[in-house]
């Protein structure tokens, strides 16, 4: 009954967290204002939730609503306390979580799509190889000289990340990706 | 709109939209960049200005002001270390759910990110301590804005808002828009309404409990007064135990048959066990805060749970509840009352008669009780004797934070919500004496008593300056322990027993403290002198700083020890004898 003979000389009742950790997509349709990716960002790292991926740009330009894309990692809990967390922002008008709608929709994940421009120099054969391997992935060709090439791809990311890997040694020295865009298949919307 | 009437300049909209929202005092703390603003208080009578001696205690004011009158708080800080100042009780005012509109002055918009002097990024820094803040940048939109803060401050549950105002803004001359006409935020629309279907389930399943208890927490006293008197309405009806956090104290009566005291860390056995033994909860308004709940894994194992929140994210954060009803406590407990009215069959006495009979056990426990002495001050004999006194009278309870403070919500007995103000979720030292001034400005005639310690009450000690300046009477009751009372008990429970700078070396003479500011001061170190030593503090007209000096090495219990749960309480009888007598070596005794 002695508190001071206790193993843990702490003031907070710390639990080891034993449930599983999830990657979820959520889509965030804010005001946009000078300040909301701030707080949505703010929330994130104030709290101590991950960020794996995040895009934002303007989608209704009339309306001045902007939506947030964030792909983060959490146990089925905390992924339910980060959305209900977004909602409590004031200019946050609608969080879905993709990943959970699109199980609730019987399909297995939401469309996730990344965009990615490489830029890749070399000579000789590398060169050949690099337009091969552009075309067995489906990417452009955006930009060229005789030394480098421009490509833009657009797809999973693990599609991506495949893509990259490969590329490396053929003289790959720059990667811009957006991160991802995502929205559930099917005819509803959002 | 171009009448002509409603052009002015931002100064002049600030001190419009404010008097247009129902504000009648101000806290605040002049500077640079708000001079424009203080030049509008000059030439106006509507609203009072309380200059405070810092900008911490202007906030802490306006939340005592807040809380204890259900509207909404004002602040008024300059650029800088006005803003940066006035973050604590911003933060403070989040976690307690206390409307607040802070507004702040800002260098002009030409300067700012230029480092200017008393800069600072105020929208940046305030944030995370806010519900929603904003930087203005046009003079136009400036009204629209500070009503919009205060719809948001007091609607859903409450919080504190800022409203970042460039000197050039308050300079430039714009269109004033009347509230009602300013556009409102679509994203923000708090839903009042419980779902019926959840609360149509919760009655039956508060009909069904052998075990039941309800769990109330200040969502009930913020919800305002119809709430408080529909949770007593539920318990007369129901007949179920009921149990408050630290923040809901006075929603239901102390002296009600069904009070069984506050729970949690310092609250009552019976409270915490009835909680752990439970079949069904029913949380109002409370959020399942670690001080409450003890080791999460062992929280009320078999119980199912009802959770009423304004606050969709304090469902299911730290507790899994079974039933979440999501709404503004009176607009869903007006629901359940009606509903179990309505009930075809209401549960009979039987049915929770061997819980009664459980709880009067506990109760005969009596795990408030201490050791009463004759030669010193028990510190809970002086809360005890000081809510005696008061009795009748119309009193308002202010805190600072430690072991004082729980002292007094286990042993002040409240009968009214709005008469209870604390720090519960920051735990803010040096809250209480500008709290209660913030109170005495909104209760000229109530006798407002602010419990302190005697390292919390030097926190915010300036602010007797302002207490004088407003002829605010508020009564500072320090239960001087010299220690920091609530430090040096975990160092005893958890640190082996290095009392660690917990030790107030350096005491100032309270009584001339007191008497320095223009104060009076009293002192007493005498059981048997107290009770006319209160009546006395009681009634002067001043304020009073009144140096109790109490058992220095007495603890606050019972208490759940960190990693324990409910039913592992550590009771008066079994921890004071051993734990205070193996706590203090002889060179710490001569010391004392």
């Amino acid at each position: 009954m002695n508190a001071h003979q206790q193993a843990t000389g702490s003031a907070y009742f710390i639990a080891p967290e034993t449930a599983k950790v999830e990657n979820h997509t959520l889509s965030v349709l804010v005001n946009n204002e000078p300040g909301v990716l701030a707080r949505v960002i703010g929330l994130f790292s104030g709290r101590g939730y991950n960020i794996e991926s995040l895009t934002v740009s303007e989608t209704e330009h009339e309306a001045h609503l902007s939506r947030i894309t964030i792909v983060t990692r959490g146990t089925p809990s905390v992924l339910e306390q980060i959305k209900a967390q977004l909602e409590r922002i004031v200019p946050v008008h609608r969080v879905v979580d993709l990943t959970v709608r699109a199980k609730d929709l019987g399909q297995e994940r939401p469309i996730e799509r990344e965009v990615a421009l490489i830029k890749v120099v070399g000579s000789g054969e590398h060169r050949a190889e690099t337009l091969r391997l552009a075309d067995a992935f489906q990417a452009k060709v955006v930009d060229a000289t005789v030394e480098h090439f421009v490509l833009e791809i657009t797809g999973k990311s693990s599609k991506i990340d495949q893509f990259v890997a490969i590329l490396k040694p053929l003289g790959l020295i720059e990667i811009c990706r957006t991160g991802i865009a995502a929205m559930n298949r099917g005819p509803q919307g959002m | 709109m171009t009448d002509s009437n409603n052009q002015m300049t931002g100064a002049e909209i600030v001190l419009r939209a404010l008097k247009d929202n129902g504000v009648e005092h101000i806290f605040g703390y002049p500077g640079g960049a708000v001079l424009p603003i203080y030049d509008e208080i000059f030439q106006q009578d509507d609203i009072q200005h309380i200059l405070v001696r810092h900008e911490q205690g202007a906030g802490h004011a306006a939340e005592g002001y807040a809380r204890s009158t259900g509207k909404v708080g004002v602040m008024l800080v300059t650029s800088g270390p006005g803003a940066t100042n006035a973050v604590t009780p911003l933060q403070d005012a989040l976690m307690d759910s206390v409307p607040l509109v802070c507004i702040s002055g800002q260098v002009p918009t030409t300067l700012i990110g230029s480092d200017a002097f008393q800069e600072c990024d105020t929208v940046g820094i305030t944030r995370p301590c806010t519900k929603h803040n904003w930087l203005v940048k046009d003079v136009n939109e400036l009204a629209g804005i500070i009503h919009e803060a205060f719809r948001i401050a007091q609607t859903g549950r409450p919080g504190p808002v800022v409203v970042d105002v460039p000197k050039d803004i308050q300079f430039a001359t714009g269109t004033y828009t009347p509230p009602g006409q300013a556009p409102v935020n679509k994203s923000y629309a708090p839903k009042l309404q419980g779902d019926m279907k959840a609360i149509q389930a919760a009655v039956e399943l508060m009909a069904t409990a052998k075990r039941p208890v309800l769990y109330t927490g200040g969502g009930v006293v913020n919800s305002g007064p119809e709430a408080s008197r529909l949770l007593r309405e539920l318990v007369e009806l129901t007949d179920f135990p009921i149990t408050s956090t630290l923040m809901g104290l006075g929603a239901y009566p102390a002296s009600g048959k069904n009070w069984l005291g506050m729970l949690g860390m310092h609250g009552s056995y019976e409270a915490n066990m009835a909680m752990h033994d439970c079949d069904v909860m029913v949380c109002i308004g409370a959020r399942f805060d670690d001080r409450i709940t003890g080791r999460i894994n062992a929280f009320s194992p078999n119980s199912r749970k009802i959770h009423i929140d304004i606050d969709p994210s304090s469902i299911n954060k730290n507790v899994r509840v079974d039933i979440p009803i999501l709404g503004d406590v009176a607009t869903v407990l007006e629901d359940i009352v009606r509903l179990w009215r309505a009930l075809p069959k209401k549960p009979e006495k039987s049915q929770t008669q061997e819980w009664r009979e459980s709880i009067q056990r506990w109760r005969a426990r009596k795990s408030f009780a201490y050791k009463p002495s004759n030669d010193v001050i028990m510190p809970q004999y002086a809360i005890e004797r000081l809510y005696e006194q008061s009795k009748g009278r119309k009193t308002f309870v202010t805190t600072e934070v430690g072991q004082h403070q729980m002292w007094a919500a286990q042993f002040f007995g409240f009968e009214e919500p709005n008469r209870w103000m604390t720090s519960g979720g920051l735990g803010t030292m040096g809250y209480g004496l500008p709290a209660a001034i913030g109170v005495q400005v909104a209760h000229p005639d109530a006798l407002v008593i602010d419990i302190a310690g005697d390292a919390s009450i030097q926190m915010c000690i300036q602010e007797m300056s302002c207490a004088i300046q407003y002829n605010l009477p508020v009564k500072i009751f320090i239960l001087n322990n010299q220690y920091m009372g609530m430090v040096r008990q975990w160092q005893q429970l958890l640190h082996g027993n290095r009392l660690s700078n917990s030790y107030t070396e350096a005491m100032p003479d309270f009584v001339k403290l007191a008497e320095a500011y223009g104060a009076v001061g009293m002192y007493c170190d005498d059981p048997k002198e107290l009770d006319g030593k209160i009546e006395e503090m009681i009634a002067v007209k001043k304020p009073v700083i009144f140096d109790c000096r109490v058992a220095n090495l007495a603890n606050c219990f019972p208490m759940i020890p960190s990693g324990k749960a409910h039913n592992e309480m550590l009771l008066p009888d079994e921890a004071t004898d051993e734990a205070v007598a193996t706590a203090i070596d002889a060179k710490g005794r001569q010391l004392v």
